[in-house]
């Protein structure tokens, strides 16, 4: 099975964002992996073990640091490692999807994983968009993939706690929203094993595309109001409680 | 020859070992002892790991689970896991290698010498390397070790934004550009946990009033991973400590002072294998070393009744008893009282070890959090002050004095009480 899984390396928001123009200042935050891309990678390397081929993990470099990202991948099981040199951190999702559609076009996959969205844009295209480009079908929100021979029995989740399963054919674009199993811890030192053995294949980034979207101006959002602490006694919290709910017409 | 059976899985009569036979007369009781035969291979499989030879030294006296602090909240004890292992337990996959604190209280005791503080690392190891189950909060806090150079994992570029509180200069070695007395190591959890910004705070207050010629690394600074090496995780470990000891070399200094008991341990105990071999104390160490000078400085009096609780890695792994508590008792109105486990048996916090980041797992297999028991212990003292002097205690025993019903004690680091009684109450 040639499994390829599409990653983003997106700015952290373990910060506070930094805003610069009409951009996030990319120069002074930080850059990680994209949280379903982590589960993406997992379930890549899950239909790996179970039925064999190779996992090759592909994304674009943003701001030259994607390295520690891809030899984490390889780390957690993955066998190849692929950067598109974008060195362009305001690349947008669309621009993306077609960078790495070219990438992916002469690999052979039969399924290609990406995560099902991004928390930087929650654009949730790259999947949908490289499976346009490849004719290839698309299923998103997907939360277990099991594969067979030819074809894939997928979960996908929608909305209200409501699941289905079904059976695609490959090749196939999935989305995925979680893994099955929460995704693998890599030992640091397997981590610093890659980094020193591992190649990382280059490919510059071909082909055009955006979204369309202009960005005119951005800001973080404005705190408006604050949590009100009710203080006293658990009975006195209680009447209080009770008092606010009724003054909201909800009791 | 032997009398009945007594029951059905009694194995042998006799018990030869190298030739020589220990089974005993036959006579010797009213009946045959009982001789059991057990396989030693899950025992062998730890102690043929690097490090955890002495597992298999254990000869079962139990001195240790008197002591051990997981056992008083729960069924545990280094003469249990060897037991366990004896009957069938593969120690890398079962939920007790995820207890231990490496408080090392079994270990002052054990006539054997069995090191759980060097044999739960490499187990932990084995069980990481192995690809095992490890509790998702502990992988979380290596991961962000890893990515952010903290386990909280807070932004690196703001590990120094804590100073805005301590309205006193605090100097970063950089940009100072000059050889200092002092580096002063702040640790992750001063850094930028809320209230270990406090203790922070209130040391850089201290250090300007005695006037101190030191300076800390600033944005620099990085975890010591201490406490993720004794949670298993030693590539980790030493990828952090060539980067510390890299930053340490890049600048002139005398002595280093740290804020935190693991970092103590780490730089102190570990570090020298790695190549780093300099002077480095703990806070209080330091402090008590000016007491003379201190003793003006403290003009307000804290009239309190402070319990102090010894931080397993100040005390029973680098022997400081006395500093904390000179400290403390310097403090004019102070009343200091011992809770009944101090000193050399001093009760776990339960964050050692990697347990300040498995809080969620370890209530699944314990009756009540180790802060907690320790919470209703300093309570009992009558004491309505849990003095602490490792970052790691202050959250832990403030949540734990609220879960237990003892919100009328304020747990505070020796740094804040000196700092209140140097300023009076804010």
């Amino acid at each position: 099975m040639n499994i390829v899984v599409a990653i983003k390396h997106i700015p952290s928001i373990a910060d506070d964002l930094p805003v610069k123009g009409n951009n996030v200042d990319f120069d002074s935050v930080d850059f990680v992996l994209n949280e379903c891309d982590e589960h993406s990678i997992e379930q890549a390397v899950l239909v790996k073990e179970a039925v064999g081929g190779t996992v090759t993990v592909i994304g674009v470099d943003m701001i030259g640091e994607l390295d520690n990202a891809l030899h984490l991948a390889l780390a957690k099981g993955a066998d190849k490692a692929v950067k598109i040199t974008g060195d362009d951190p305001a690349a947008d999702s669309h621009m993306q999807a077609k960078w790495l559609a070219e990438a992916i076009k002469g690999m052979g996959a039969n399924i290609v994983f990406a995560g099902v969205q991004a928390s930087n844009d929650l654009d949730g295209q790259i999947g949908p968009m490289i499976a346009a480009y490849l004719d290839m079908p698309y299923i998103g929100g997907v939360s277990s993939v099991e594969a067979t021979g030819d074809s894939a029995t997928v979960n996908k989740e929608f909305a209200g706690g409501v699941g289905a399963k079904y059976s695609v054919s490959m090749p196939l674009v999935a989305g995925v929203q979680v893994c099955v199993k929460p995704p693998r811890y890599a030992p640091m030192s397997k981590v610093r094993q890659m980094a020193q053995t591992a190649t990382i294949e280059k490919v510059a980034p071909s082909g055009d595309s955006s979204s369309g979207l202009v960005f005119k101006k951005m800001a973080p959002p404005v705190v408006t109001g604050h949590a009100e602490m009710i203080e006293g006694s658990s009975k006195e919290v209680a009447k209080k409680i009770v008092e606010l709910l009724k003054s909201k017409g909800l009791a | 020859m032997a009398g009945p059976i007594k029951a059905k899985f009694v194995e042998k009569e006799h018990a030869i070992v190298d030739g020589v036979d220990i089974s005993g007369h036959w006579n010797r009781m009213f009946e045959q002892r009982v001789i059991t035969e057990y396989t030693p291979e899950l025992i062998e499989k730890i102690a043929d790991l690097p490090n955890a030879e002495s597992f298999a030294n254990c000869y079962q006296c139990a001195k240790c689970v008197a002591v051990c602090p997981v056992d008083v909240v729960g069924n545990y004890g280094p003469r249990k896991l060897y037991r366990y292992a004896q009957t069938g337990m593969d120690l890398t996959e079962a939920p007790e290698l995820w207890l231990c604190t490496t408080c090392a209280n079994c270990l002052r005791v054990c006539p054997k010498e069995v090191n759980m503080v060097k044999i739960m690392p490499a187990a932990r190891e084995e069980a990481i390397l192995q690809g095992k189950f490890v509790p998702a909060e502990l992988q979380q806090a290596f991961e962000n070790t890893a990515k952010s150079g903290n386990p909280l994992g807070q932004p690196q570029r703001k590990r120094d934004a804590w100073i805005q509180s301590a309205g006193v200069p605090v100097p970063i070695i950089k940009d100072l550009g000059r050889k200092v007395s002092v580096l002063w190591y702040v640790g992750s959890y001063p850094s930028y946990h809320p209230r270990g910004i406090d203790a922070a705070a209130a040391a850089a207050r201290i250090f300007n009033a005695l006037g101190i010629d030191f300076a800390i690394l600033g944005k620099e600074e990085k975890d010591d991973a201490d406490s993720q090496r004794l949670a298993g995780e030693k590539g980790l470990f030493e990828m952090m400590t060539e980067q510390n000891i890299e930053t340490f070399n890049k600048y002139e200094w005398d002595e280093m002072v740290v804020t935190g008991p693991h970092e103590l341990n780490a730089f102190k105990n570990v570090y020298p294998k790695y190549g780093f071999e300099r002077p480095v104390v703990h806070y209080s160490t330091f402090l008590a070393r000016y007491l003379d000078q201190l003793k003006p400085l403290l003009k307000h009096s804290v009239k309190k009744k402070i319990t102090y609780h010894d931080p397993c890695y100040l005390g029973r792994h680098n022997g400081e008893y006395e500093a904390p508590r000179k400290l403390l008792e310097a403090i004019p109105g102070v009343e200091l009282v011992e809770m009944q486990r101090n000193r050399e048996n001093g009760y776990c916090c339960g964050g050692g070890g990697g347990g300040m980041w498995m809080d969620s797992f370890t209530a699944k297999h314990t009756t009540m959090r180790l802060s907690e028991k320790r919470a209703m212990e300093a309570a009992s003292t009558g004491a309505n002050v849990l003095a602490v002097a490792c970052p790691f205690e202050v959250s832990r025993f403030t949540d734990a004095v609220k879960s237990t019903g003892n919100e009328h004690v304020d747990v505070l680091d020796i740094l804040e009480l000196l700092d209140r009684s140097m300023r009076g109450e804010q």
